[in-house]
């Protein structure tokens, strides 16, 4: 079943929508265009009894019975020929927008290009098929790897040692809040409580908790940045440390941390870092050398490996000198010439997954750090902190900017000139989407009320950001001259706002 | 370079926007004294030339650069990759998009993640599956958290040890910190599980127990939920070889509350062990104890069918340091993964696949019994079983991968310290007679 699109406002005064592809009434290029989409049903509702889409191997040995108390009936998935399964995820995959679909600004997400190569090289017969016990002796180009892509990882970010195994950042956040509670265990009294800024990432409280740890909440001071005298007065030696992202997610840089680590440090606690927003900073800072203990890279931001819709990523945890008796096994060694697994560690945390780590996302991370090279990684942040600072400028008047200065790779803006006329962060958010361009991230840090996090990232061209500059302009207008079509978006897309209150209430979590 | 496409005309038009006068001027706002004394150390960079060249090198250092026929599972298993998955998955709007936080441009994602959802509570015969976790270990360490959680007795679980070991170890990595304990339940001659030994044990948040086990035996689940109910406890199964379940009765029809498992084998190339698929499901009564993602159904403004994510009243980024977890992506290209591979094996050809993983098993342990290899356990199993090896097997297993590239079984010393000469075979659907015919000899 076909369907177009019929739900263009007609009182839209931006007839360009429909009339004139591609070109707003000022005449700036537009990306959002009406198109013909494909309706899909249920994957369960196109089955018909006695298709199947795989090709059945031919058995060549004996059929053998299994006892049948044991065996149960078939479950219940669908019976598809192989164009019925094909048509369906292309169909799905069209009401999808992607990276490579359009500019995708979201704030701490660092939505970058996905290179193509590296899905070539983790695609190699020689990583992919790798069985993780094949021994290894017969390994090497896998240990190799992860040895290396340590060591790069470490350099970048000026620590000691690191670990690749942690599936995700936020497994990264736990694992670095295993180590300073392990560290902690190890001096001979453990300590309760984790500071934690008023600015975090949701993971980070939640990660603490894991631990056993009560979080203390700590505000930002008036220049969005932590202020030394608010840690101060709430450190004391029942505090395990404090958790810190920097630059922050206002996308500002924290400029006491070295402060702030001190008046930790001389407690005797340590600092974690957040290493989220690591793309503003690469050969600019080296977070090791400014005062943090542990920190954890995302490598499905800083280092382009695709987000897939939600994952897989990979969490790495870099760790000083000290901490590295705590890291989870197993560890890669290098003798001479030879790589190899050890997990003879007394100390460590344990193991945190079941074999060694994402491998297959570790293979495009180590290939785009190679792709990119010292000055290549140098350049990516020099260009994602310019492509920020100038949308902010750009949009600052137009949107309101609560923290007035230079920023990293990410500026916040927030709906405080809209609300006025009704008008919200959500409608103009969901307006965009109408334009082609994925939103910002809405309603985070929560400490900016109604905010409106962008961040476009190295791999944006200028022609890019302008279109995005111009599109947040021409909505900007639209709340005055036709709120309306604010409230309605988005109006293009194959569905329009869901009612997430009923999705919640009464939960259908299966067909 | 290619991913970066200012032009110096671009970067001098937007530093005069910006008021800076060189890149470098954009750092002004970090004190001196916290930039970087040096430069990374990071080689140059490599053209995408010279990339394909030398990543090739380093895959040409792992054996399975080469045809090679794998007879070990341990938890990542051989599988046949129907063509459409790769093509498929690497759409990039799949690949390239975000978690579906703006559902109205991520319905593609949301409606794959439902299905998949609706799938695997299909394929483990429970009410509830979240958009799924790391791997089969993580998911069954949260599976023990809630256990916990939910007991307002006990802080002490009950664990197999035919439990994957690295599984047992990942749970014990995140007990550990709150104090938390696990008690391992001894293995019986048979192979499986001793039920006498956890009937005995009292003020246990839950029973946790894999099936097959790493073993490849199937445990007596119908036990497990007896002495569970008794003790009014929670029934955790878990599995590493998810296509068992195309042939073997349902976790959730023997009354699991909660069920871990592994997804690899759901059309994921093993990769050296990851990206893996974690699969969580549970009853309808856990549904609010559930961690992680969860796609739900509902409606449009203009009353068409959509998706979105739902309940995110547990996860962190709403309830913080209450979060049941501290979860926040999954492992979502392979969940969709597994979604299209489990439209296309289908009803039929999940059957008849996981019944000859079964026949080629069964197939290859009767050759190498003939040939003089110990039968340890008689117990039923599903694609991987335990045998004694004779004397100068180990030497002629290492000359089998160097010379014919066959991995013949997996040691299982390391693992179980007793059991020296055991190793554990697993023979899949990729497994031809041919093959096995041919390790056999060669190993006679």
């Amino acid at each position: 079943m076909m369907t177009q699109d019929s739900n263009a406002d007609p009182s839209s005064t931006d007839k360009p929508i429909l009339s004139t592809p591609g070109l707003s009434k000022s005449g700036f290029r537009k990306p959002g265009t009406k198109g013909l989409k494909f309706n899909e049903p249920l994957i369960w509702n196109k089955s018909r009894k006695g298709r199947c889409a795989i090709s059945i191997p031919r058995l060549d040995v004996q059929r053998s019975e299994l006892d049948k108390d044991l065996i149960g009936e078939p479950p219940d998935l669908p019976e598809l020929s192989e164009l019925d399964v094909v048509r369906h995820f292309v169909r799905l995959s069209q009401w999808n927008f992607g990276i490579d679909s359009g500019m995708y600004p979201l704030g701490s997400c660092t939505m970058k290009y996905n290179p193509k190569t590296n899905e070539v090289q983790a695609a190699r017969q020689g990583f992919s098929g790798a069985h993780p016990f094949s021994g290894d002796k017969f390994s090497q180009g896998a240990l190799k790897l992860i040895y290396t892509l340590e060591q790069y990882l470490a350099n970048i970010t000026g620590f000691h040692a690191v670990t690749l195994q942690p599936a995700a950042g936020a497994h990264g956040e736990l694992a670095g809040m295993l180590m300073i509670h392990k560290y902690h265990e190890k001096k001979g009294k453990q300590r309760s409580k984790i500071i934690i800024p008023d600015t975090a990432h949701g993971t980070n409280p939640a990660s603490a908790s894991l631990c056993g740890y009560e979080s203390i909440k700590v505000n930002s001071g008036p220049k969005g940045i932590l202020e030394p005298k608010a840690i101060a007065e709430i450190m004391d030696e029942d505090t395990a440390g404090i958790m810190i992202t920097n630059p922050n997610t206002l996308g500002l840089f924290e400029s006491n941390i070295q402060k702030i680590a001190d008046i930790v440090h001389q407690k005797g606690g340590l600092v974690y870092g957040d290493g989220a927003n690591m793309n503003a900073i690469m050969g600019v800072v080296k977070p090791g050398q400014i005062g943090i203990d542990v920190l954890h890279l995302n490598l499905h931001k800083t280092f382009s490996t695709p987000h897939g819709g939600g994952g897989p990523g990979a969490g790495p945890v870099a760790v000083v000198k000290a901490l590295e008796p705590f890291l989870p096994i197993p560890r890669v060694i290098k003798k001479l010439d030879n790589y190899e697994f050890i997990s003879d560690c007394p100390d460590t945390i344990g193991r945190l997954q079941t074999f060694y780590g994402h491998f297959g996302i570790l293979v495009r991370a180590y290939s785009y750090i190679l792709s990119m090279g010292q000055k290549g990684l140098e350049d990516v942040s020099k260009l994602a902190v310019l492509n920020a600072n100038y949308i902010k400028e750009k949009l600052k008047g137009h949107l309101n900017l609560p923290y007035d200065q230079p920023c990293m790779h990410e500026c916040v803006f927030n709906d405080k000139l809209q609300r006025p006329y009704n008008i919200t962060t959500m409608d103009m958010a969901k307006r965009l989407l109408d334009y082609g361009f994925h939103p910002p991230t809405v309603y985070f840090p929560l400490v900016v009320d109604g905010a409106f996090m962008v961040e476009p990232t190295e791999t944006e061209s200028k022609e890019t950001l302008d279109e995005f500059i111009d599109a947040v302009k021409a909505i900007i207008e639209e709340v005055k001259t036709n709120p309306d079509i604010l409230h309605k978006a988005p109006v293009l897309t194959k569905v329009t706002r869901l009612d997430e209150v009923a999705a919640a209430r009464k939960p259908c979590l299966r067909g | 370079m290619r991913y970066l496409p200012h032009t110096q005309e671009d970067i001098e038009e937007m530093l005069a926007v910006t008021g800076n006068k060189s890149l470098d001027d954009l750092f002004n706002c970090i004190p001196d004294k916290l930039k970087a004394k040096q430069p990374m150390d990071i080689p140059d960079s490599l053209s995408e030339w010279e990339l394909n060249a030398h990543m090739e090198e380093l895959a040409s250092l792992n054996i399975a650069c080469k045809d090679y026929k794998c007879f070990i599972g341990g938890g990542s298993y051989d599988h046949y990759i129907p063509a459409i998955i790769p093509y498929l998955i690497s759409r990039s709007e799949f690949m390239t998009a975000y978690t579906p936080y703006q559902p109205e441009v991520s319905q593609g994602t949301l409606q794959g993640i439902y299905e998949f959802q609706t799938m695997i509570t299909q394929l483990l015969g429970m009410d509830i599956a979240t958009a799924s976790h790391y791997d089969c270990g993580t998911a069954l360490a949260e599976a023990a958290l809630i256990a916990i959680g939910k007991s307002r007795k006990s802080n002490k679980i009950a664990v197999s040890s035919l439990i994957h070991p690295n599984h047992r170890q990942i749970i014990r990595t995140y007990i550990s910190p709150r104090g938390y304990e696990m008690v391992e339940i001894p293995a019986t001659k048979e192979g499986l599980t001793d039920t006498s030994v956890l009937e005995k044990l009292d003020d246990i948040a839950g029973v946790l127990v894999q099936s097959p086990n790493f073993f490849g035996n199937i445990e007596d689940l119908k036990s497990f939920k007896t002495i569970a109910v008794n003790k009014k406890t929670l029934f955790i199964t878990s599995f590493t070889e998810a296509l068992a379940y195309g042939l073997l009765k349902s976790p959730g029809s023997y009354g699991a509350d909660i069920v871990a498992g592994e997804g690899q084998s759901l059309g994921i190339s093993k990769s050296f062990g990851g990206p893996g698929l974690g699969l969580l499901a549970s009853t309808k009564k856990l549904m609010r104890n559930l961690p992680g993602r969860l796609v739900g159904k509902t409606k449009d403004r203009n009353g068409e069918d959509g998706f979105v994510l739902t309940l995110a009243t547990r996860e962190q980024h709403i309830r913080r340091e209450k979060a049941s977890s501290n979860i926040c992506s999954n492992n979502g290209l392979n969940a969709m993964t597994a979604a299209i591979f489990l439209a296309t094996i289908g009803k039929t050809g999940i059957r008849e696949i996981a019944q000859q993983n079964h026949d080629k098993a069964v197939y290859l342990k009767k050759a190498l019994i003939k040939i003089g290899f110990k039968e340890i356990y008689n117990s039923p199993f599903f694609n991987e079983f335990v045998l004694k090896v004779p004397k100068g097997f180990k030497d002629k297993r290492d000359a089998l991968i160097s010379k014919s590239c066959i991995f013949a079984g997996m040691d299982l010393e390391p693992f179980y310290p007793d059991m020296k000469d055991h190793y554990l075979f697993c023979a899949t659907e990729t497994a031809t007679k041919k093959d096995m015919d041919q390790l056999v000899k060669e190993v006679a």
